[in-house]
């Protein structure tokens, strides 16, 4: 089994906030994003496919298909927007690091027909990533409404 | 079919510190033959990258693994606090009797934080410079899982 890696960029803005909390509750935890108008980064998003590569093409999937899918699942969604308010896979979810690498995750699985995705890893700042995988169990972790 | 996921969480953080390689249980020559520069006497030092890794269930209030703001804390102090700035060989009272070669790093590194209250440690890498890193994951650490 060979792994192909894909990385893109994008840059959105989020914020924390949960209405089920208190003003004061939200401060506390959430901190700094909780600030009310927001704040931005620069988003790195790295998604591998695994599989065995085509004898007649000798690649697990075209990467020029990969990189098509990425643009218009990932990025056209929401590089420059604001992750709250503008992206509906979002919608009533705080947009974490490991929220939106659900949310990627999910938008890519069906689109992905040659090979299998293996692992979205989302890189909120150089210091801080989610990574997204197959629960090996079958056992799910992730609750979010992804 | 969605499958099932599992969300991780990983964070990096920086620390400087010296080291000597050098172990009593060998003679100058063979500390020399087996870790060349890295036994000379006085030590030397990297920038050494600590990445923690911890998995679980996503808080679907908080949308997190864990908060940064419980799991920064506890990493500056079990381990940023104890190794930066320091000589791992005198600083730090676990490498009076092994070497603190990254490996060791990792493994008591690994053992500070398997407590960590809020979700289940993962991995711990090391980067000793950004040529060569080392990682121990919980199911073969040797020192039982995270909490």
């Amino acid at each position: 089994m060979i792994r192909i890696t894909r990385k893109i960029e994008f840059s959105a803005a989020h914020h924390y906030h949960n209405p089920n909390f208190s003003a004061e509750e939200n401060r506390r935890i959430f901190g700094k994003c909780n600030n009310p108008h927001g704040h931005g980064h620069n988003y790195v998003l790295e998604v591998t496919i695994a599989g065995e590569p085509d004898p007649a093409t000798g690649m697990v999937l075209d990467l020029k298909e990969l990189k098509e899918i990425l643009q218009r699942e990932v990025a056209d969604r929401m590089d420059h927007r604001h992750l709250n308010y503008e992206v509906p896979e979002l919608s009533g979810q705080i947009p974490t690091c490991e929220n939106i690498a659900a949310v990627i995750w999910r938008l890519l699985e069906p689109k992905i027909t040659q090979g299998k995705l293996d692992r979205v890893r989302l890189y909120e700042s150089p210091d801080l990533f989610a990574d997204c995988t197959a629960e090996p169990n079958g056992a799910g972790h992730a609750r979010g409404r992804a | 079919m969605s499958r099932p996921l599992k969300l991780s969480l990983t964070r990096r953080y920086h620390f400087s510190a010296s080291h000597r390689l050098h172990s009593a249980a060998f003679s100058e020559e063979e500390n020399k033959r087996l870790y060349g520069k890295c036994s000379n006497p006085y030590g030397h030092g990297h920038n050494y990258v600590l990445e923690v890794t911890v998995t679980g269930a996503v808080d679907p209030e908080t949308g997190m693994i864990a908060n940064l703001g419980e799991l920064d804390p506890f990493v500056e102090r079990e381990v940023v606090e104890a190794f930066d700035h320091k000589y791992l060989n005198k600083d730090v009272a676990e490498f009076e009797k092994q070497v603190p070669t990254t490996e060791n790093l990792c493994r008591e590194a690994y053992r500070r934080l398997k407590d960590f209250p809020a979700a289940r440690l993962e991995r711990v890498r090391i980067e000793e410079t950004s040529k060569n890193s080392f990682e121990i994951r919980g199911e073969s650490s040797g020192l039982g899982q995270g909490a």
